[in-house]
């Protein structure tokens, strides 16, 4: 499909994307996270790019962090200390884990970019007053940005951005159902490239070009095969690779719990309301990172739906080494989801060096067991 | 003669705090035969508002250094893997959350819980560590969620934190089905503050050379101001302990037998190596006169209004230690390094502490730039004997003793 191309082409080379989202006078604000709150980025005039490792050989950042430290932390900081993410303008760090807090100190007191912002949102997110604080730091962000911006931020501004965004999710939201319910329609590793491109590229284009794909996808049928229905839970997978063998195992991707997935897009951020609180609102709603607590259950049950609602037989943890949050919870995921029947496998990663082979044998022998 | 001297230099308060500590885990065995409830709290929470409401405080981190020190951390630890917890994880999560299920360790496990209290000021670990324990003991979890304070405490983290001390108190009365007494809790505040104000004064001492204690005893002398602090023992405790420490220094009795150099320590205690170090350090005539980690229980002590407990600690609770950037981290570092006038730094680069670690090579950069002192890293665990190498760990700290030797002689 042409328009799968353009997120191809687009994701090549990193700078020369950068160039031309700054030829359109666009300054370009980095993070790393989920909860980064795109939506008012985008409404203060500005690209919001969410970070990846390029996964080059860690140098500069061993001065910073210790081996111990996670490959996206440690990646992402040796690609700003080496000059390869020179065409930042600012980047945001919204509270996530204790290795990024300390990253976002760290990237600070470097100071490399003209803006820095941190979001320090709640961790946790059941009750009232942290609903008013994830309102109240939103608030203050959207300030720093219009000191930044050099102007307001005006209601319509955040509505035109908030029907933006709502496009770019409905139609990712979209694209994942039909996978689910034709498994197969699209390739694992275009489905990833669309997803990581809709948070780099320029989101008007994203938006353009999503609804054409899924429109051209709900056209096509696809006969009944025989495959396994997997669905894979942890913070970011960052690698094609990983959907190809798992499609050369026998298995399809039919929904996710990644952050780089469908906790990132999934739920819409009300129109009709104040702009702010609907923003919070979603933040405070959407499918929860294992770094947030909304109750001890929350993440178990919502991957048990997940699986269920997908029919999926079998969950793959998808999980980077060094990653507490996930570690934290796996024991627990493993166990409600296996007293439900699904069978599970663990694949601990590291970003920086995936040993494909090795990978593809563990999915043939999984997806022959399930 | 040497045995005498030896015995000279032991610090007689130890002997009172050990029965302190076996009558305070005593009681908290038969809180139930008592009528009375257990929580389970996090090292930097606000311990005060239990203290007043009459319920046993039980710190799982205090548990935790105490199966480092018996050495029994590296079978935990190894049982909870079994359950399927990274080995990368806290060391103090992994062997408390196995002790639950086997209970083992040196104490048979900890009385169980009614209720967990925890604040994430010292990390997010142990949100995630008393979602496991709240699963597991199925009782009530309160978290205190304190933003960290990277460059400031704003208003909105003023605001965010003060509504959730009066969620606190209420949580309290729900579970408790008592209504809390604000009388009682002026009152361990005010005993809260004068125990943390004593013990500034006791850490103080270490700044007479040559010093009456060292790190290594400050570590085993915190357990009363984690565990005791708001009751009249911890500061009757503290006011013996500081009296002893002003006799040693009249007496001229130091922890180190011949000190020459003063070092600060950073980061948790190497627990299950205190003896070895301890020893190591004192063969090269160095005592280790200070550390970043014991004075984290009096550092926001400049934020507590002893007068008005209740309503100022959301920000001394906040603004500890761990909850702020790197940047303020160094500035209190250097501060230390003034203060103890210290000859070099010791980092504890933990495993088990990421919010403690990253950071430290920054610090260290910082204090080589301001101050030229040698500094010294070393990689451990607080509990995990695996992730120790003691020859290579040795080899380091002579290397190190050789150039604050070179730099001083």
């Amino acid at each position: 499909m042409k328009e799968i191309n353009i997120f191809y082409n687009a994701l090549e080379t990193l700078p020369v994307l950068a160039s031309k989202i700054k030829a359109k006078q666009k300054k370009i604000m980095g993070y790393l996270c989920s909860y980064a709150p795109e939506e008012l980025i985008y409404a203060a005039g500005f690209h919001p790019m969410r970070l990846f490792s390029s996964k080059s050989d860690i140098v500069q950042a061993e001065q910073h962090l210790q081996a111990y430290c996670c490959s996206l932390v440690r990646g992402v900081l040796e690609d700003s200390l080496s000059g390869r993410l020179d065409f930042l303008d600012g980047t945001v760090f919204p509270h996530t884990c204790d290795s990024m807090q300390r990253l976002s100190d760290i990237w600070r007191m470097n100071g490399k970019y003209e803006f820095f912002a941190d979001v320090i949102l709640p961790a946790k997110l059941n009750t009232q007053s942290a609903r008013a604080y994830m309102k109240d730091v939103l608030t203050g962000f959207k300030k720093d940005l219009e000191k930044a911006a050099g102007k307001e931020i005006t209601d319509t501004d955040l509505q035109n951005s908030i029907k933006k965004f709502n496009i770019i999710r409905k139609n990712l939201s979209k694209i994942y159902a039909l996978q689910s319910k034709k498994p197969g329609i699209i390739k694992g590793s275009d489905l990833y490239t669309i997803v990581k491109g809709s948070m780099v590229m320029d989101r008007d284009e994203v938006a353009d070009i999503l609804p054409v794909i899924a429109g051209n996808l709900e056209k096509i049928d696809l006969p009944p095969k025989n495959i396994k229905r997997i669905v894979m839970s942890g913070s970011i997978c960052d690698s094609p690779d990983i959907y190809s063998a798992m499609e050369s195992a026998g298995g399809v991707i039919v929904g996710d719990d990644l952050c780089t997935g469908q906790r990132w897009f999934e739920g819409q951020t009300q129109v009709d309301e104040n702009p702010m609180d609907a923003i919070a609102a979603r933040l405070l709603n959407r499918v929860i990172c294992p770094a947030k607590h909304f109750s001890p259950t929350a993440r178990g049950e919502n991957l048990v739906s997940l699986a269920k609602k997908n029919r999926a037989d079998g969950v793959i943890f998808m999980l980077l080494k060094f990653c507490d949050p996930h570690a934290f919870d796996y024991p627990y995921l493993k166990e409600f989801l296996e007293k439900q029947g699904i069978k599970t496998l663990l694949i601990e990663m590291d970003d920086q060096q995936q040993n494909s082979g090795q990978l593809a044998t563990r999915f043939e022998t999984f997806i022959h067991y399930i | 003669m040497s045995d005498k001297l030896s015995e000279k230099r032991k610090i007689k308060s130890a002997k009172k705090m050990r029965d302190i500590m076996t009558t305070y885990y005593l009681d908290a065995m038969t809180a139930g035969q008592n009528n009375k409830q257990i929580a389970w709290i996090t090292s930097g929470g606000p311990v005060e508002p239990l203290v007043a409401m009459d319920i046993i405080p039980i710190y799982p981190e205090n548990h935790g250094a105490m199966i480092g020190a018996s050495k029994m951390g590296e079978d935990l630890c190894i049982k909870a893997e079994d359950m399927g917890y990274s080995s990368d994880l806290c060391s103090y999560a992994r062997a408390d959350i196995s002790c639950s299920v086997v209970k083992g360790g040196p104490i048979g496990g900890l009385p169980e819980p009614d209720m967990l209290i925890c604040c994430n000021n010292i990390c997010g670990t142990v949100l995630k560590w008393y979602e496991v324990q709240a699963r597991f003991y199925n009782v009530p979890l309160f978290i205190l969620d304190t933003p960290i304070c990277h460059t400031r405490y704003s208003p909105e983290i003023a605001k965010y934190v003060q509504a959730q001390i009066d969620e606190y108190i209420a949580f309290l009365e729900k579970v408790t089905k008592r209504k809390f007494n604000y009388e009682k809790m002026a009152e361990v505040g005010r005993l809260a503050f004068e125990a943390q104000l004593l013990w500034q004064k006791v850490l103080n001492t270490t700044a007479h050379k040559p010093s009456p204690m060292s790190a290594f005893d400050a570590f085993f002398f915190l357990a009363l101001i984690v565990t005791l602090r708001g009751t009249k023992i911890a500061v009757d405790f503290y006011k013996e302990l500081l009296g002893e420490m002003e006799q040693r220094i009249k007496d001229g009795i130091s922890m180190v037998p011949n000190e020459k150099y003063r070092l600060l320590w950073d980061n948790l205690p190497v627990w299950y190596q205190l003896k070895w170090l301890s020893q190591k350090f004192s063969d090269h005539n160095a005592c280790l006169v200070a550390d970043t980690y014991t004075s984290a229980w009096c550092g926001a002590i400049q934020y507590t209004n002893k007068d008005n407990f209740i309503g100022s600690i959301a920000e001394a609770y906040t603004r500890i230690y761990l909850n702020i950037g790197v940047d303020q981290m160094a500035g209190q570092v250097l501060d230390m390094i003034k203060f103890y006038n210290a000859d070099g730094l010791v980092m504890h680069s933990n495993r088990s502490c990421k919010p403690y670690s990253f950071g430290q090579m920054d610090i260290m950069k910082i204090v080589r730039e301001k101050t030229n002192l040698p500094v010294l890293m070393i990689e451990a665990d607080m509990v995990d004997p695996r992730n120790f190498s003691q020859s290579q760990v040795e080899t380091r700290i002579d290397a190190f003793m050789e150039i604050i030797k070179q730099k001083n002689d």
